[in-house]
């Protein structure tokens, strides 16, 4: 059992959905990221998505491009990353806490010594966009081994036929992609993503949470009630790109974290 | 099992879509599910003799194939050594070996009814051979490209729009090759229901680099048979210069089990392949890691950010290659060696002097090399290079790395 399992357990008795948020380790520099993370809890998060920046991000929008740009301009490496989570621990145990990004950052320090550090540092899963099935050999297996969970990315063309494949060796929660296409572009429209999601519920017993494209309170809650919970990314990065202090970040936190929690 | 010795260079990938360690399909789940599919279509249409009747007939007809194998007298003179042939794919419709594949893979786009076809592009060469075909056949194309190479190469973004092609000045990340690249995964992803994604080059995850790979194939079956018809035996040291390496390969692989010739590829040097990392030479100066679908050769950091290359030659300005060639040069069945600006533009400079060819900047490279070794060598060692491009949309580099002003 990892935090994640656990704290979904949580919700589940509470009948409450889950919040998820995501912010860019590093962006615009560490005081401020860290400072942001440890806020999050009190703003009712109840999942930290912490983005691993990455020159590369071939999934992602102009807003977590420019967010994981900054991240690296100011010196961002994985190894201060894992440092913010270890300071985080300090003084919060029990928010679940995945790893976001890509593959070559964790393959280029070593996945045997990656995992080691992860979990050590109190990181609970990871969710690596260019890793599929077809290749959970690399990492899905080993981190299930070293008790992380490995969270994967299910999308609008996983049919039928190729989602026993995604489930697999899922573990955590599912993390359903609402639209074809990359973050904090088109909106999620609970309509369409409703039946998706009851597809893949029919098929696993882990929660589902519906990420990409939602970015108002009114959107979270929307999709929260069609899902176990849903993820803002984008809407919050923007924020932090804007200059905003962690203050007024974690306000606007708060705010979608209720939309959320009002499904 | 007992662990044999490949008795065989030409078996791979395997079903992972791995050559050793290397390729693989290292992309998001959306684009999962139209990547088997592709594979799919493509095993069925490598056995398809409709498919390569189609391939022949424009390659014939349209492309100008089979390319000239042409005996560069008077540069083997001049360097004093090896006979030296080249073989001329600068003369392809388009002025390069791009065509070649872009053709199969538009083929293979119309047979999977597919209305869109998108692009990356760095110089511009496979911008244009996608246009160009596109234009063919009516269908939709978008190319990206660096904003800072739009600018760079004017004439080949021209030539594009009047093909009918839109293209899209890509600012994310620093503007380059590789941010086009990045930018033509995020519109594939984003629109994966009705566009096919031409790679051009052979690299991407599987099956891309097998796939471009047996499209470009057609230039070492050529050479060999025409080699063969000229001199009776086959060549000695076969060259070509290597970006993501798809005119490398190319010529390469029909020769891969031909255990007596010599295999060279020649990577750019740029200022020099030292710590300034002012290079792209991915496999003399780079280290494993994965990137744009597969694992291969980079250039890259100690915590795995992707380093941005460096080449007077807009062709082969990428921080990467194709993963083949990784394994080639981890087994070692071909060679690797760099090549500086300076060297590539003596190159380009002695082609144009000695054979009346003005070469592209990228098999300038492969050209440079031989001008290394060839006076080291004996009057009957066969040489083949690769000329795989001409050098018309060269010549304002060229001039402006010779302080010479063009404006009249």
């Amino acid at each position: 059992m990892t935090r994640i399992d656990d704290r979904f357990a949580e919700l589940k008795a509470k009948g409450r959905k889950a919040f998820v948020a995501y912010i860019m380790a590093g962006d615009p520099d560490l005081d401020t990221s860290l400072a942001v993370m440890q806020g999050l809890p009190g703003a009712g998060v109840d999942v930290i998505e912490l983005g691993m920046p990455f020159t590369d991000p071939m999934a992602d929008g102009p807003t977590i491009q420019l967010a994981g740009q900054r991240a690296l301009d100011g010196g961002q490496t994985l190894a201060k990353t894992l440092d913010m989570v270890r300071t985080f621990r300090k003084t919060d145990q029990t928010t679940p806490i995945v790893m976001m990004g890509y593959y070559n950052p964790i393959y280029s320090r070593g996945v045997d010594r990656f995992l080691v550090e992860a979990k050590e540092a109190g990181i609970d899963g990871l969710i690596v966009v260019d890793l599929p099935p077809e290749e959970d050999e690399e990492l899905c297996l080993p981190a299930q081994k070293a008790g992380l969970n490995f969270i994967r990315l299910a999308t609008p063309t996983t049919d039928a036929k190729r989602l026993p494949k995604v489930l697999q060796n899922t573990s955590g929660f599912v993390y359903y992609v609402s639209i074809t296409g990359i973050t904090g572009a088109a909106a999620a429209q609970a309509a369409e993503v409703a039946p998706e999601v009851a597809r893949i519920k029919a098929a696993t017993d882990l929660p589902v949470i519906v990420g990409f494209g939602i970015s108002t309170p009114d959107s979270a809650k929307a999709i929260a009630t069609i899902a176990d919970g849903c993820v803002v990314g984008s809407a919050i990065v923007k924020e932090i790109g804007a200059g905003k202090a962690p203050a007024e970040v974690l306000a606007q936190v708060a705010a979608l974290a209720q939309g959320a929690h009002s499904a | 099992m007992p662990e044999d010795m490949p008795n065989s260079y030409m078996t791979g990938p395997d079903e992972q879509g791995r050559f050793g360690i290397f390729g693989g399909r290292f992309v998001s789940e959306t684009l999962m599910p139209l990547i088997l599919d592709l594979e799919e279509r493509y095993e069925h249409a490598k056995t398809d003799p409709t498919f390569w009747a189609e391939m022949n007939d424009l390659w014939t007809h349209y492309v100008g194939r089979p390319s000239p194998l042409y005996y560069a007298e008077r540069l083997t003179q001049h360097l004093g050594g090896a006979k030296i042939y080249m073989k001329r794919d600068e003369l392809n419709h388009t002025g390069a070996h791009k065509i070649n594949n872009v053709l199969g893979q538009i083929i293979l786009a119309r047979r999977m009814g597919k209305t869109r076809i998108i692009a990356e592009t760095g110089a511009g060469q496979h911008g244009v051979a996608t246009a160009t075909v596109c234009a063919k056949f009516g269908l939709k194309c978008v190319v990206y490209m660096g904003a800072h190479d739009v600018e760079r190469q004017a004439p080949n973004v021209f030539r594009m729009k009047l093909l009918g092609a839109e293209v899209i000045p890509v600012t994310s990340g620093r503007g380059t090759l590789k941010d086009a690249m990045n930018d033509a995964l995020r519109d594939w992803v984003t629109n994966v229901r009705d566009t096919f994604y031409c790679i051009g080059t052979v690299a991407g995850p599987h099956p891309y680099p097998a796939m471009v790979r047996d499209f470009q194939s057609i230039i070492g079956k050529e050479a060999k048979q025409q080699i063969l018809e000229r001199e009776g035996r086959l060549p000695d040291t076969i060259i070509a210069a290597i970006g993501g390496g798809s005119n490398a390969m190319g010529l390469f692989y029909p020769f891969l089990d031909d255990k007596s010739v010599r295999i060279i590829g020649v990577e750019a040097g740029g200022k020099g392949v030292d710590d300034r990392m002012e290079h792209c030479a991915s496999l003399t100066g780079g280290r494993p890691g994965v990137l744009h679908g597969n694992r291969t050769y980079l250039l890259q950091d100690e915590d795995g950010q992707i380093l941005e290359g460096y080449s007077i030659s807009a062709g082969l300005d990428y921080p990467g290659i194709g993963p083949e060639h990784s394994w080639l040069h981890d087994v070692g069945r071909a060679e690797y060696v760099s090549i500086t600006d300076a060297e590539a533009l003596a190159a380009f400079q002695l082609c144009c002097e000695q054979e009346g060819i003005i070469p592209a900047l990228e098999p300038s490279h492969a050209l440079a090399h031989v001008m290394k070794i060839a006076p080291t060598l004996p009057k009957d060692h066969l040489i083949v290079m690769n000329l795989c491009g001409r050098g018309d949309k060269d010549i304002f580099t060229v001039a402006k790395h010779l302080g010479v002003n063009m404006k009249i």
